[in-house]
């Protein structure tokens, strides 16, 4: 593998922007017909690395010089690099949702024949390429009709249709369940023998460790090194020490839960479809939280388990049609958010951009968004309370931030994720439910919230979390309720928790109690 | 470079007025004194101050209101076409039942508040789109308009003239000067005074760096400077005139206003709504409740503002209020507001609407037609806003930008400024 000819070669790439040196005296190098992974904490500079490399940040606007085959190239826009072959697919797909997959794959890139598009060819071609990618769909299907994992295919099969030499993928499993993931690392294996390199931006490090044979890792903007898989062996951890520049001995927190007694309790909660009103997104579902305890929720995508949480949370999801709830014993009635939050419940949403922040807030305001009256008298916000509730945050959860005027675009996703928790913590809550709180956050921001998460149960309050990482939920819960199709399927004790067992509940329907 | 930055936050960030409101200040600054030289001193003249104020204030008027809702996500088309309608319902009954103009006050406040609670239901509750709603309205109360008067016009009393071309009366002693207004001025100074002490209070208890005292001086002098002058123009103004009632409406609304957008739970809301509506709801805001009571507003104001006109142009008639939404709507983006909603300020509102008004009154002085006062107001708007976009692009300071935040916060989503600001994977990449 490593005599394979060089095929990219980025060296001493510097860029500046005002008051940050994003990247600094940066080098990586990509042999022809290998998956070269990019591995970094959030802010590393992995992804500014990708847009100066495909011509983002045009030529002239950073340091140092890009080779690439074998000769030095000065991109002055990304349609130059994508007429090198260089292709970066990003994690949020470009794809037009109303058009169909032909059209999408085609877009600026149209067959033409006497100066209109020939559609014939199109559809020749289309089917080519996604029978590379191993896309079986009619290509006269429209984006929105079908999932993440075959619009990522499509993505993939319209850098196909520009004859791609390199493929950039960032965070490419991201959005994608196991099966799709799996798919996609398959199908990357096989673009290398067939020639076509990749470089690969990745938070998930088992799949790196799978399927790379190079990875160079960032920290700061600096490159830390860069490791040979198959010559050096490397695994996770050897990943995170390098991404880190320390050794995490546990990627969870020691803890002694102190589990009280059970104060919540929800029976026979069913849901229907907000739209198709006559579809059950959660059935008869029953579950309990004791005071200090760390309830889990497994299951995969589309469970049913956000749907659940948002339901019980004043009904923000779905139509209610059955099921009552109980805390302290008594029986709650909660028709809204604010019900749900005066009766002390808080909801942490998985799409913290877009459901948990308002991005033109800053940190002070996001912080006591959810509960204004603990800072204002008859309706008349105190700056000055509000200014302390939120530095008091600020320290206390270290967000890494100057002040608390900074506004929330400008954290990370770690950081943004304290904020949103702040934003919960302040409303003073029982029961906190937590949706994916460690997605797309770094390893080290993932440790902090789990010491938060643990500091809250032992506030005698009740945490749901809700995760599709399995290790995540059997290293941090003492309690996992497995869901499949909209019911609960399992209610699993720590002890007994282990992934084959929880993905067995996670998909089928019979429901097994913990022996 | 990093010293002027410095001295520029120093002077206009950290007190409780909006941050940096600099520039657009600096602008209507820029503009009246070029007025007044092309015009040789027209401009700033006792008499034109006057009806500048009293030709402007129901613009302005309406200007708050669309920034709320503006904010909010919306827009309001049908406030031109509300004040007409308000104003003939207005002149109406004091023509045809002999009501006393306070009543009818009151009766004109009262059918705003009615037509705005009709809108409101329909872009809150039933959720139609604010344009399509007030598209409706315009037309609807346009017709209501010329329906009711017969598509005549109809004289207003003597006493509700008051609201619109009254002024304040001459009492006390004579000395040389409207004695109400010079008070008027004096008060506006002691309350410059006072917020400056309290925010400099607010500072200290934030713990924050409190800037010297001569910052503080110079931000009390100038403004002082500023007010003690148009006092004296506008007490000194031929006799039987001073300042406005209705620039006097106008101030206590702006006061009002601009206090409930930055300093209540409700006016958070707003913000809250029009920045991500989603997040609003599962922070617990009332989502339908803010819209309603925002359109509702709008319309209320725009009763006023309909009234306040019609009183100043002593009748009501069938064109009243044509194409005011569109001055009040320029006047708020040219103040700093986001199109998507979420930014925007009361004060910046005002000092986009004194913009306008200004270039209109200068123009006119110089006898510029309306014809050529239309394009360059239309101009003006453009080079504007794509000033501002222009800037914020390239990761400048914005004058729009800076001017369109609510209370003191830090520049929102400036293209990649910073590293990187995390790797959100997206949650559903393509619309579902």
């Amino acid at each position: 593998m490593s005599d394979a000819p060089v095929l990219l070669e980025m060296r001493s790439i510097t860029k500046e922007f005002p008051g940050v040196k994003a990247l600094s005296d940066v080098n990586l190098r990509v042999r022809r017909g290998e998956i070269h992974a990019i591995c970094g904490e959030n802010g590393a500079g992995k992804s500014t690395l990708m847009k100066v490399l495909s011509g983002v940040y045009p030529h002239g606007t950073y340091f140092g010089d890009i080779v690439y085959q074998g000769a030095e190239s000065r991109f002055s826009d990304i349609r130059a690099s994508e007429q090198a072959g260089i292709v970066i697919i990003h994690q949020e797909l470009a794809l037009v949702p109303g058009m169909s997959i032909t059209e999408n794959i085609f877009l600026g890139n149209e067959p033409r024949r006497y100066g209109a598009i020939d559609w014939k060819a199109a559809h020749r071609q289309a089917l080519e390429l996604m029978a590379r990618v191993g896309l079986r769909e009619d290509p006269d299907t429209l984006i929105k009709d079908i999932g993440v994992g075959k619009q990522q295919l499509v993505e993939i099969a319209k850098a196909f249709a520009k004859d791609v030499k390199l493929l950039i993928l960032d965070e490419p499993t991201a959005a994608l369940n196991e099966d799709d993931s799996q798919h996609l690392l398959d199908l990357l294996r096989g673009f290398k023998e067939r020639g076509i390199t990749s470089i690969m931006i990745s938070h998930k490090l088992n799949e790196i460790a799978q399927v790379a044979d190079a990875i160079t890792i960032l920290r700061d903007g600096h490159t830390i090194e860069t490791l040979d898989v198959k010559a050096q062996g490397v695994d996770e951890d050897r990943i995170v020490r390098g991404m880190v520049g320390r050794e995490l001995h546990s990627r969870f927190p020691d803890h002694t839960p102190k589990i009280g007694e059970v104060f919540f309790e929800v029976r026979d909660w069913t849901v229907r479809h907000p739209i198709s009103t006559d579809r059950m997104v959660v059935k008869g579902s029953n579950f309990t939280v004791r005071r200090g305890e760390i309830v889990g929720f497994a299951g995969l995508m589309g469970a049913g388990r956000t749907e659940l949480a948002m339901s019980v949370f004043g009904r923000s999801y779905g139509v209610y049609q059955s099921g009552r709830i109980f805390k302290d014993g008594r029986e709650i009635v909660l028709r809204s958010v604010s019900d749900a939050i005066a009766n002390g419940l808080a909801y942490v949403s998985e799409d913290r951009k877009s459901l948990g922040l308002n991005l033109l807030d800053d940190i002070k305001t996001s912080v006591v968004a959810a509960k204004l009256s603990k800072v204002a008298t008859h309706g008349v916000l105190d700056q000055v309370r509000e200014y302390r509730a939120a530095e008091q945050y600020r320290t206390s959860l270290r967000v890494k931030a100057p002040t608390v005027d900074e506004g929330v675009t400008k954290l990370s996703g770690g950081n943004q994720q304290k904020v949103v928790l702040a934003k919960w913590m302040f409303t003073d809550p029982d029961l906190l439910i937590l949706d994916e709180p460690t997605r797309g956050i770094d390893v080290g921001a993932k440790y902090e919230i789990y010491n938060i998460i643990q500091q809250l149960a032992d506030q005698g309050k009740g945490v749901i979390v809700i995760s599709s990482e399995l290790p995540e939920l059997i290293g941090l819960c003492d309690r996992i309720y497995t869901v499949f199709e909209g019911t609960i399927t399992g209610d699993i004790e720590r002890r007994d928790a282990d992934p084959e067992l929880l993905m067995k509940q996670m998909t089928s329907a019979k429901k097994a109690q913990t022996p | 470079m990093s010293k002027i930055k410095d001295l520029q936050k120093s002077l206009f960030a950290g007190t409780t007025s909006n941050a940096r409101q600099f520039g657009m200040i600096f602008a209507l600054v820029a503009i009246v004194l070029l007025f007044q030289i092309l015009t040789n001193g027209l401009t700033l003249n006792s008499g034109n101050l006057i009806s500048l104020v009293s030709q402007y204030s129901y613009i302005l008027i309406l200007a708050i209101g669309m920034l709320m809702v503006i904010v909010a996500g919306h827009i309001d088309l049908s406030v031109g076409s509300i004040a007409a309608f308000v104003g003939i319902v207005v002149a109406r009954v004091m023509q045809d039942w002999n009501v006393p103009w306070f009543v009818a006050i009151l009766i004109g406040l009262g059918v705003g508040a009615l037509i705005g609670a009709w809108q409101g239901f329909w872009v809150a509750y039933v959720g139609v789109p604010a344009f399509i709603v007030t598209l409706a309205g315009m037309m609807l109360f346009r017709g209501g308009n010329q329906f009711i008067g017969n598509a005549d016009t109809i004289p207003v009393p003597q006493g509700f003239k008051v609201i619109g071309a009254g002024f304040l009366p001459e009492v006390g002693p004579d000395t040389g000067y409207n004695n109400l207004t010079l008070l008027l001025g004096l008060l506006v100074c002691v309350a410059v005074v006072v917020r400056e002490w309290k925010a400099r209070k607010t500072r200290r208890e934030m713990d924050a760096d409190v800037a010297p005292m001569w910052i503080s001086l110079i931000r009390v002098a100038v403004p002082i400077a500023v007010v003690l002058y148009a006092t004296l123009r506008f007490a000194g103004g031929r006799v039987g005139t001073s300042f406005p009632i209705s620039g006097i409406i106008l101030g206590v609304l702006v006061v009002i206003y601009a206090f409930i957008t930055r300093n209540t739970a409700g006016g958070r809301h707003i913000y809250a709504v029009g920045g991500n509506a989603r997040a609003a709801e599962l922070s617990g805001v009332k989502l339908k409740r803010v819209n309603f009571l925002v359109i509702m507003n709008m319309s209320i104001l725009a009763a006023l503002a309909g009234m306040i006109f019609v009183a100043r142009s002593a009748a009501s008639g069938p064109q009243d209020g044509l194409g005011w939404e569109l001055d009040a709507i320029a006047a708020v983006f040219i103040g700093g507001a986001a199109v998507s909603g979420g930014l925007g300020t009361v004060s910046g509102s005002i000092v986009g609407g004194l913009v306008m008004a200004v270039l209109n009154n200068g123009l006119q002085l110089m006898g510029v037609g309306s014809d050529r006062v239309q394009i360059i107001k239309g101009l003006v708007l453009l080079l504007a806003v794509a000033f501002d976009v222009y800037n914020k692009n390239r990761g400048r300071f914005s004058i729009i930008g800076s001017v369109s935040r609510p209370f003191r916060r830090e520049a929102p989503a400036v293209p990649a400024p910073r590293v990187e600001t995390g790797q959100e994977p997206a949650k559903t990449p393509v619309a579902r």
